[in-house]
């Protein structure tokens, strides 16, 4: 019966001042394993400064289907957006 | 997410991962016969990439709840098919131009429609796929150049390489839309974009013009650019052969499963040994 090494998602930075982006996942014996096959996967043309690998176990996720309750909440807030204020042109830019 | 849908893409994706990797052997074979240092580590380089298309793939099908273990279980006991191209050998140099511009050209018109498949974890894999698949065509077009360009002894082995990998090209859409098995529902589900026959007439128009730009003949002696439609009328290519290589009894089938198999036993040692060294690491570290 065939083992699978464990499952790491992969996050690279692609230039200082960005984030660390998730690019894909790649299974590896171990973190140092899982970086450097994440650097031979994921950066062989200079797309990477940085790698975080984290075990896709330890990610706890939302539930696609826990969607609504999760998000929806933050959709009748408008009043969080600027523009939900109008101000006369008389005063200017603000 | 229909079971139907989510059984077929992961046959085709699976499919699609099988055959970067076994893609690699009849280039592999030419590494240390490469001419020179330059085209030795572009040739290596290019290999590197087809196992890397091969992960990104098998990562995508794993996202359909699948292990990658049991899919590259399945290939090495003969239960997957890959794609038939790779079964054909690579007897010179001039063929591993031929494929690097043939096989890869074929290869990204397929994958560039499927940059926009409905699943989006295949549809992320084509986009990194098919920016390093144009790499791919260019350095075994480069060789092809070189050798069309040459002496004639090179130029008649660019148009021999050429003679026998044309029509394996020309079968790598798949048979005519009549004989395919799984492309009207893989269409409707958009996880085929293209159908085989439109995929083949792209591939036919691209490619004659780069032909005639070698100065090479076409191997194909009905093939003629139709003016009035602007697409070129060609051959078919023998879909008996098609359908004999398919159920294994092509040129290298065999060889290519032995390969395969004799390089995941050998390496069993050493992805096991890894594996217990980081099970004593994480006991020690409790």
């Amino acid at each position: 019966m065939a083992k699978d090494w464990p499952l790491w998602e992969i996050f690279i930075r692609g230039q200082y001042g960005l984030s660390h982006r998730h690019v894909g996942s790649l299974h590896a014996p171990d973190a140092e394993m899982a970086v450097l096959n994440a650097r031979d996967v994921y950066t062989r043309r200079n797309e990477g400064m940085s790698i975080w690998v984290v075990k896709s176990a330890d990610i706890t996720a939302t539930a696609p289907d826990r969607k609504g309750p999760m998000f929806d909440p933050s959709n009748d807030k408008t009043y969080r957006h600027p523009t939900f204020f109008d101000i006369p042109d008389e005063v200017g830019s603000m | 997410m229909p079971e139907a849908y989510r059984k077929n893409l992961i046959r085709q994706i699976s499919q699609h991962a099988h055959s970067e990797v076994v893609g690699q052997l009849p280039e592999g074979n030419w590494i240390t016969r490469a001419p020179t240092l330059e085209r030795k580590a572009i040739l290596l380089a290019k290999v590197q990439d087809e196992a890397g298309h091969g992960l990104y793939l098998y990562s995508a099908a794993e996202t359909l709840g699948v292990s990658r273990a049991d899919l590259i279980d399945d290939l090495l006991a003969g239960r997957a098919k890959y794609s038939s191209i790779f079964n054909y050998p690579t007897l010179n140099w001039a063929d591993i131009g031929a494929v690097g511009w043939l096989v890869d050209g074929a290869a990204i018109v397929n994958q560039v429609a499927l940059q926009r498949t409905s699943y989006g974890p295949y549809a992320r894999a084509m986009v990194r796929i098919c920016k390093e698949e144009s790499f791919h065509a260019r350095q075994g077009y480069d060789v092809m150049m070189k050798m069309s360009f040459g002496t004639e002894a090179q130029k008649a082995m660019a148009q021999d390489a050429l003679n026998r990998l044309w029509w394996p090209a020309l079968m790598m859409f798949g048979p005519p839309e009549a004989e395919s098995v799984h492309s009207a529902q893989s269409m409707a589900w958009k996880i085929k974009i293209m159908s085989n026959d439109e995929g083949r007439q792209k591939f036919v128009d691209q490619t004659i013009p780069q032909i005639e730009y070698l100065g090479l003949d076409v191997p194909d002696k009905e093939a003629k650019l139709n003016k009035k439609t602007g697409h070129y009328e060609y051959s078919d290519p023998d879909w008996s052969e098609f359908f004999d290589v398919l159920k294994g009894n092509g040129p290298c089938n065999v060889d290519r499963m032995a390969a395969r198999n004799k390089a995941h036993d050998d390496g069993a040692w050493f992805r096991e040994g890894l594996l217990a060294h980081a099970e004593k690491q994480q006991i020690a570290a409790e």
